[in-house]
């Protein structure tokens, strides 16, 4: 996947998500900029998570489609779905660490199973990129011996093995401190500010979203849809919709 | 709490014209004894029911139940049931446990027999498209393992063999060398009748290798190792690992699936030769203990009958059952549902099918034996 500035990182076309032919979410669309900090808001059990797993390939659309980088993805073979994959992190809420294996071979593998690099290459990219997340000395732990907040540190080096173009992010705040979750948002800045990448991030957390989005959508439960989108200081401040307004402005006031 | 107890829970009735007037009074209590609308109501037919306060003292859900099971009379008995004298919080309380009564409930299409045969066939179309994708996948898998070798997981292969191989021979022990002596016990008595007692070893030996070894290794590994597959794929589902897995574009088959399908194809066959060595040892000592038949006559007897075709079917039939009990297991955990319960339901789903399937293959088996004259 090659990034052009005028073709969106992201193209999401009427997408229908749902399980079992049960529609969840239909008819989302929406486009993310190369580069751009997106976020999927919204209240518990609004699709977000769902969104996301559709987004990346772990269910398939009942509709519609999602492109990247122009390329189109969902409705892509399956051996042109896994090239478009190698270009594409995802941080699961809880790490979805590898429990057989040390941070150091679960940063490893995906460099194993896609790249040409021989044994030391990949265990000093592992060890950087471990490094990265701050867990350096930590390469030879089993994700049983560290904590959640190291567990997802972990997962986002493994997410950023490969260098990919976009990284999705599952809750990634959900059950950590608000230190750790400072430190997680941080992190988050940093690996925008220093590759550029785009980042897509469901949460629900306020702090992080007036601190780090460019732009939202909000999925509401009840339409089963996108609501609202744009930045969200303007929304907070000027959506017409109650329930947009009420949302982010529950807890914490814009600044 | 109060301090004085407060009369019982009462529903009393008083006739106004046709209609029938309910007065609730007393202390109602959903652990104590309150009137049930059913009984209370007996043979009684009004041409209307209106609830009054006659003294309610302490009440909770009991009363609403109360009211609710009254509505619900009044509604199929076709009348009216009027609530407006009673308090606006009781009334309100009711409708609201009234709207949850009949808030709605998922439609059973079970209840419409058409309908369930209908879904009962869409759900063995799926789970028979979604083993033959399994299979389907696991062939490829095995495609591209044998291209690039060097990609194998051979590390988890060998893990995965002393697990499955090595760490059942204790288990494979004792179960078969209780069959070798259960057999040759059976046996023993009815031979002795006859005078033919060392045809113990025969019948023995031959059973033991064609039949009861592979099978009853099988059995075993099928429960300690298909069960493990199942439940240690089925975590990896429910903690997101097989999503990241399939996020970072790797085949969860190439990296789980096939390891453990060769490691218990290779020990399989390893294993049911070992049931077969303990197994005429347990027949030999039935022999030797109640028989008198020493050892070197037990097996240069079982020898004569025994030759290396049926220690191969034996083993063909091994390498099958343990690619069978790979496959349901890794099928069954990679199907796990996301929880612990589906954890749980994956393990048992994979032994059933597991001893399933391995009765009806050495059922084929032994027809296609048959035809080749094996």
């Amino acid at each position: 996947m090659e990034p052009q500035s005028d073709i969106p990182a992201i193209e999401v076309e009427n997408l229908d998500c749902g399980y079992e032919g049960r529609l969840v979410l239909g008819g989302v669309s929406f486009r993310v900029k190369p580069g751009e900090m997106f976020f999927i808001i919204g209240g518990s059990g609004c699709g977000k998570s769902t969104l996301l797993r559709h987004l990346v390939g772990l269910n398939r659309p009942l509709g519609g489609t999602v492109r990247f980088f122009g390329q189109p993805f969902s409705e892509a073979a399956p051996g042109e779905r896994r090239d478009q994959l190698k270009g594409i992190g995802m941080l699961f809420q809880g790490g979805a660490l590898w429990s057989s294996l040390t941070l150091r071979q679960n940063v490893s593998l995906p460099l194993e199973e896609h790249t040409e690099l021989s044994r030391r290459d990949i265990a000093e990219v592992a060890a950087l990129k471990l490094a990265q997340v701050g867990l350096s000395g930590f390469e030879d732990y089993y994700p049983a011996e560290i904590s959640g907040g190291m567990a997802k540190r972990a997962g986002l080096a493994r997410a950023l093995a490969l260098d990919p173009q976009i990284v999705f992010f599952d809750e990634p705040w959900a059950g950590l401190d608000p230190v750790t979750s400072r430190k997680l948002d941080d992190l988050v800045r940093e690996i925008r500010h220093t590759l550029g990448t785009t980042l897509v991030i469901v949460s629900h957390e306020l702090a992080s979203i007036f601190g780090l989005a460019d732009r939202v959508i909000m999925l509401d439960r009840d339409t089963r849809g996108v609501i609202a989108e744009g930045n969200p200081r303007e929304l907070a401040a000027s959506s017409l919709d109650e329930r947009v307004r009420e949302f982010l402005h529950r807890g914490a006031e814009p600044a | 709490m109060p301090a004085s107890p407060q009369p019982p829970a009462r529903a009393s009735a008083r006739s106004d014209g046709d209609w029938l007037e309910v007065e609730l009074s007393g202390d109602w209590r959903i652990t104590g004894r309150t009137p049930s609308w059913s009984e209370w109501i007996g043979d009684r037919r009004p041409a209307g029911v209106r609830m009054r306060d006659g003294g309610v003292g302490h009440w909770d859900t009991s009363l609403l139940l109360f009211i609710c099971a009254a509505r619900e009379w009044s509604g199929r008995a076709g009348i009216t049931c009027e609530l407006a004298p009673l308090p606006e919080k009781m009334r309100l309380l009711a409708a609201r446990l009234e709207t949850s009564h009949s808030a709605d409930k998922p439609r059973s299409r079970a209840e419409n027999p058409l309908a369930a045969i209908g879904l009962a066939t869409l759900q063995a179309w799926a789970s028979a498209r979604g083993i033959m994708q399994f299979v389907g996948e696991c062939i490829f898998g095995a495609g591209r393992a044998i291209r690039r070798p060097g990609k194998f997981r051979w590390r988890d292969c060998l893990h995965q063999m002393a697990e499955s191989g090595a760490m059942g021979l204790p288990i494979v022990s004792l179960i078969s060398f209780l069959v070798g002596l259960t057999l040759a016990y059976q046996a023993a008595v009815e031979l002795r009748q006859f005078g033919a007692d060392i045809f113990v070893a025969d019948i023995v030996g031959l059973s033991i290798v064609r039949e009861m070894g592979p099978m009853m290794a099988a059995v075993i590994i099928a429960g300690r190792t298909g069960a493990a597959f199942a439940a240690e794929l089925g975590n990896m589902r429910a903690d997101e690992e097989i999503d990241a897995l399939e996020v970072l574009g790797i085949s969860s088959v190439d990296f789980l699936v096939l390891p453990r399908l060769l490691a218990i194809g290779l020990m399989m066959p390893l294993l049911a030769l070992y049931a077969d060595c303990v197994g005429i040892l347990g027949g030999m000592v039935v022999a030797a203990g109640i028989l008198q038949i020493p050892p070197s006559a037990f097996f240069v007897e079982a020898q004569t009958i025994v030759d290396l075709t049926d220690i191969n079917t034996g083993l063909v039939k091994a390498t099958t059952f343990g690619l069978l009990i790979g496959l349901s297991g890794c099928l069954r955990g990679l199907q796990a549902e996301r929880s612990a319960a589906g954890v749980g339901r994956a393990a048992t789903s994979a032994v059933v099918t597991a001893v399933l399937l391995i009765i009806v293959a050495d059922s084929l088996y032994a027809v296609l034996f048959h035809i080749l004259g094996i």
